[in-house]
Parts: C-alpha cells; structure tokens; sequence
C-alpha cells in the first residue's frame, strides 16, 4: 500500500516537475502590433494630381543631380572620413554607395524598371522614390483603365468616386458659401437646425432652381426658428451666385444638395 | 407583370439618382454684422401739413433710433443714409432690389407716418434684398408722444424676424442714481429707457435706496432701502407709485428678487449673524423658509419654470455658487474654481447663469451652464458686480465702480452692457453715476 503510494507520489511529482519545465518555452511572447493607420482614399484631380511617371522621374533625377553637385561644392569628400563611426548611414548615402557598386562592375548602366533584383536586393533598395515611382505605376494604370471605362457606356461609369466632388472642389465650394452666409445668432442651439437646400445648377455656377428639402417645416408653429434659419441659407446662396463649382463635370454637380448646419458656431 | 418591372426599374433608378446627389455640409458661416439699410420713414401726402407736432422730421427720428438700437447689438450694420439709392417713398411701395443690392445691403426697413384724429399711425415694411420679397409689414396707431416707443417696437420686430430671438429694445431700466461727494452720496431710484432716454426718478434720495429688480410679469419694483437705519424689502408700483414694505420680519431683509411668474419675492432675511432665504407671496402674503443652516445664504434667483434657485452661501467656508429646488431640498454646489462666486442669476432663456467672481482682488463678470460647467469669464475689471439679464438673455447689464485716491476723487460708478459671446461691451449712458441695474421684460407683448 505505502509504495504504491509512494509510486503515486513520483509519478506526480515526476509530471509536475516537467509540466514545470516544459510550460514556460510554450509561452509565446505577446505579438508587438503596430498601431493602425487609417487611410483615407481620396480622388486626386487634375489641380492636385502628381505628375506621371516619367515625368516624375526626370524631376526626381534632376533633384538628385543638384544634390550631388550641391554636395560636391560643399563638403569635400575627405569630410565623410570625419564622420562619427555610430553614425547611422541614411538611405540616400545608401544609395550613393550602391550607385558606385553598380558602374565598377557594369558600366552600362541598367534601367531601373528593366532591372530584375533579387529579394534581398529590395529591401536593400528601399527608397522612397521607389513608392513615388509605384504610385505613379499605379496612377498609369488606373488611367488606362479609365480610358477603357470611358469607352463603356455612362451607366457604368456612376460610381460614388466619379459622382462626389474632389476635396478641393469641395473646399472652394465651401469656403465661398462660408463668407456668404451670416449665421442668425439668436437661434435655439439645442434643436435640429439642419437645413437641406437642393440646387439645380447652370453651367457657369449660377442658380436655376433652389428648393428648400422639408419645406414643410417652414410653416409648422413652434418652429419659426427653421424659416429664419432657412432663409439666411437661401440669402447665403444668393449673394455667393455663381457658386465656385469645378470649371468640367457639369453632368456631375449639375444637381447639387446643400445642408446648413449651425449648431456647432451656436454653440460657441 | 410590366407593371411591376416598370415600378422596380421606376424605383431602382431614383434610387440611383438620390444616391448620385452630390451634398455638401456647410457647418460655418460668417459673424460680421448684416447689412442693413433703414430708409427714414416718409410722411404721407395728407399729414404733411399736420401742426399737432414736428411730423416732417420724425420720421428721420425714429429711423434713426431703429439705427441705433440695432447697431448697439452688434448683429447689424446699419449702412449710411448717403448710399441710398432710393427715395423713401417709393422704396416703400416697392423696393428696386437689385440697386439696393448694390450697396451690398442683405436687409431693408422703409415706413410710413399718417396722422389721423389726432393719432400717430406708422407703417413699416421688411424687405429680404437678396430673395426679393417683403418679410414683414405692421402698423402701429398711438398718442405722437410715444413716438420714440413705436420706434423701439419697430427695432424688436425687426431683430426677431433676423436673429430668431425676441428683441430688448422697447424695455426699461431701473438704477440707482448716485450724485453727491463719495461718503456722502445721494442715492436715488431712476427709471429709463434701455437707450438711456426718459429718465425719471422714483424716490427723492432721503433714504438709502439698493438692489432694485423689475417684476418679469409688470411694472412692479422691489429694492431694499434702510429705513431708521434698518434695511427693509420694499415694493413699489411704477405706474401709481405707491410702495409698501414686504413681510414684517423682526430683522434685516435684502437681495430681494421677483419669481419668474412675478407672485412671489425671493429675498434673504439675515438675524444674530446667520442669513436663510425666505420667499413671500405677494398676494397672500404667506412666508416660507426656503434654507436652513448656520451659513450666510444670499443672492437667491430663481429658475425661469421656477423649479430651482440659484443663491449664493459660504457654507463650504468660502462664498460659492449652489443651486437647489424651489422647496430648499436638493442643494447643490456648482462652482468650484478659484476665486469667490456671487449674485447668480438664472438667465430668461434657462440655460445660463451670470455670476460675479472676485479673485486676486479682480472683480469678472461671468456665464456658466446651470450645472456649473462651461464657466466663461466675459470681462475683468477694478470692481464690477450686479449683473442682470435683458429679457432675451442675449446681454447683460452690470455696473463698474472706479478707484478713488485718498481724497475720495475720482470715483464715479457707470453702467455697463455686454454679450454673452462676450464681445460688444458698451457704456450705458445716464446723466448720474449709476449703479445696481434690472433690466425689465418687454413693455409690449
């Protein structure tokens, strides 16, 4: 009895001891996430657009040259032997050296976008103009694809990107009614003071038609507050005509619906 | 069946439309003043040779007062009578917008003035420049001497139909006069316009006379004045001037205030050194002990539904701001900054209350939510207090006192207006010193 108690006890003891061993190198470190970025996707009009690539690269390559020249009359090479040796080599000094590397052993020199590198190779290569030279890939093709959308019928084209307004469109729009509209101030901040006006548009940005969306509560008792309100809306658009409107799409803001929300200037 | 697929496409495709609708939030607007163009009301035809009065120029008169009191609130630019571009009659009849565009004018008042049996009758329009079309038209018959009246009626419907609030301008003050060296100053009840106009003085200056308040509901006015050197709540009638003494309590009242239906006053009753608040039935002359405890409680006003009071007490060691319900339960501190807190006073619109604030020696005048929160100092001075609301709760009016030197010079007592946004601050004039203002509501309702 007392030994097969005493068994009972080693065999514990034996498998708490290697539970105790064997636990800790099953324990995983916690996964260090980087924080989330949020990425807004914006439609980039012509006034904002970066040039195509090719375009890009003549200029990126031009900035480089006048670096180099700039460096070159400034810091005489005998200067880069001075450098602390803890100092951290940024990418462009990479580059510089890669650069080297590259004419000693081929002296024609390869295109970059011809040029296969291996995985390694890309890490190493990192550069920001690299990305530059992807959006602007990727920017081509995205043209292309609007020259093929273009050719397909215009119920295919409406889609939410190429019906809203650019921000800076947007913006200016938005701007010009700002200085137009004197906010009537003895308004009650703490009720709905939404204002929707749908405007039919002219191509010059002039009004044709402006239509006041809950018309209805113009005239309900209680809510005199809404006709003043509505009323400086339909001052603000009339002094801004012609509205400040993209100088192409006309098909695109011919229609267009303004909401006048005061609340947040109310409330100080 | 084609029904059906004619009302699924019908559908589908406004769908599509609604959804395509371009919409853009328009969240701010400007704070400049609006441009407005008061023309002077034109006499007509038939009362031009009226000799009851000076009817030719009155109605440059009351343009002019419309002028002024729109400007003072700092919402309106009044455009020079110069750049009119049209006569007054004829702007009357019908507006040539598009001119008056010109002037870069959004607004447009045009009058007229007729006498008949004696009476004054005056006519006004509103015009909306930009959307062509007239906003408001209204008449007014009266005796010729309330003249300067119609023209702050006119002032408050105009503000109203711009701003969305109710106006303050055909409203009065009441003050205490000061005149005389600084010990041994006069102080006497004086009544005016809120533009400083007709002033009348309701007590001859024998006695000490503090802290008058207007009734919101008439034109009843209860102050605190000492009487054989005891300070007593008085009330007195504006029209008949008649006046009596509040209650018959065995010792000092003060701080009295009206109830916003006007059927009660609300004032402090202060014995061996302890003060309590205490409210009376104006009618029914029944008084009732609102707070009990051994601090000195002052100051009280009440909320405008008359559920709660504000009042001010040291009970916490330092003077700070409470609130509780009208029955004395529930209290509540509200202030907690820096600095002493006294005389609240709830706003007519509910939301705020102004306070006094004394903090190194500085005195502010200040608005903050009833719930204590969003405390905003609106302006800073030597020594200010005793602010009272216009009947819209959009101003507030206070006196200043200024630093005497050693002789007793230079002091002067003057009163004051401000915004809630804390901007526009303005000098009231009066021909005295004047201290202690109440703003009354509305004469026309």
């Amino acid at each position: 009895m007392s030994r097969n108690l005493l068994f009972s006890f080693l065999f514990h003891a034996s498998l708490i001891y290697i539970t105790a061993l064997t636990l800790p190198f099953m324990l995983r470190e916690p996964v260090d996430l980087p924080p989330i970025v949020s990425v807004e996707f914006i439609e980039i009009k012509d006034k904002t657009s970066i040039p195509f690539a090719p375009k890009a690269r003549e200029i990126i390559e031009k900035v480089k040259e006048e670096k180099k020249r700039v460096v070159s009359e400034q810091a005489p090479p005998t200067a880069k032997a001075k450098e602390k040796p803890d100092r951290i080599p940024m990418p462009e000094d990479k580059k510089e050296k890669k650069e080297l590397k590259k004419k000693k052993q081929n002296p024609e020199e390869i295109k970059p976008q011809i040029r296969q590198a291996s995985e390694f190779e890309k890490k190493e290569l990192f550069d920001t103009n690299e990305i530059a030279a992807l959006i602007d890939k990727a920017k081509e093709e995205q043209a292309k694809t609007q020259k093929k959308n273009d050719k397909l019928t215009q119920s295919n084209v409406k889609n939410s990107f190429a019906q809203a307004l650019s921000l800076s469109e947007e913006d200016a729009l938005r701007a010009q009614i700002f200085g137009c509209w004197s906010v009537p101030l003895g308004l009650p901040y703490d009720k709905d003071l939404l204002v929707r006006i749908k405007l039919k548009l002219k191509p010059d940005g002039t009004i044709l038609k402006s239509e006041i969306l809950d018309h209805a509560r113009m005239n309900t008792p209680g809510q005199s507050f809404y006709k003043i309100l509505a009323e400086s809306a339909l001052r603000a658009i009339r002094i801004c005509q012609p509205l400040k409107v993209p100088p192409t799409g006309y098909e695109r803001w011919k229609d267009l619906q303004l909401n006048f929300d005061p609340t947040e200037m109310l409330k100080g | 069946m084609k029904k059906t697929i004619v009302i699924f496409l019908y559908f589908a495709l406004s769908f599509t439309s609604a959804q395509s609708l371009i919409k853009v939030d328009i969240t701010r607007g400007n704070l400049d003043p609006l441009p407005i163009a008061i023309s002077p009301l034109y006499v007509d035809s038939s009362s031009e040779k009226s000799d009851l009065f000076d009817i030719n120029k009155l109605g440059i008169k009351i343009s002019k007062i419309i002028e002024q009191n729109v400007k003072s609130t700092g919402l309106f630019n009044p455009l020079s009578k110069d750049a009119f571009v049209q006569k007054p009659d004829i702007a009357h009849l019908k507006p040539r917008f598009e001119d008056w565009r010109l002037i870069k004018a959004q607004a447009l008042v045009t009058g007229k003035l007729l006498v008949k049996d004696n009476k004054l009758k005056v006519e006004f329009r509103l015009w909306d420049l930009t959307a062509a079309k007239e906003m408001l038209a209204l008449s007014f018959t009266t005796t010729p001497a309330n003249w300067r009246r119609v023209a702050h009626i006119i002032s408050d419907k105009v503000y109203e139909r711009l701003t969305g609030e109710g106006g303050y301008f055909d409203t009065r003050i009441i003050y205490v006069s000061e005149t005389g060296p600084r010990d041994q100053r006069i102080k006497k009840l004086a009544l005016m316009d809120q533009d400083g106009h007709n002033i009348k003085y309701l007590t001859l200056g024998n006695e000490l006379v503090l802290t008058p308040r207007f009734n919101p509901t008439n034109q009843l006015v209860t102050y605190m004045s000492y009487f054989k050197n005891m300070p007593r709540v008085y009330l007195l009638d504006i029209e008949t001037g008649i006046q009596e003494i509040v209650g018959n309590f065995p010792g000092m009242t003060f701080a009295p205030r009206f109830s916003p239906d006007g059927k009660k006053i609300i004032m402090s009753f202060a014995k061996d050194g302890n003060s309590d608040i205490y409210s009376m039935d104006i009618e029914a002359r029944v008084v009732e002990q609102i707070t009990k405890h051994p601090s000195i409680d002052t100051s009280p006003s009440y909320s405008p539904d008359g559920k709660y009071i504000a009042f001010n007490s040291d009970r916490s060691g330092l003077q700070q701001i409470y609130v509780m319900r009208s029955d004395g339960t529930g209290v509540k501190r509200i202030t907690h900054g820096k600095g002493l807190y006294g005389t609240p006073v709830w706003s007519p619109r509910g939301d705020l209350i102004a306070f006094t604030k004394v903090r190194k020696g500085r005195f502010y005048i200040g608005v903050m939510r009833a719930d204590g929160k969003g405390e905003r100092l609106l302006t800073e001075n030597f020594y200010q207090e005793a602010p009272s609301w216009s009947p819209n709760g959009r101003v507030l009016i206070f006196y200043r006192e200024t630093k005497a030197d050693k002789t007793g010079k230079g002091f002067s007592a003057t009163l004051w207006s401000i915004d809630i946004t804390g901007y526009n601050e303005r000098r009231v004039e009066t021909e005295t010193d004047a201290s202690d203002p109440s703003w009354s509501s509305l004469l026309s309702k």
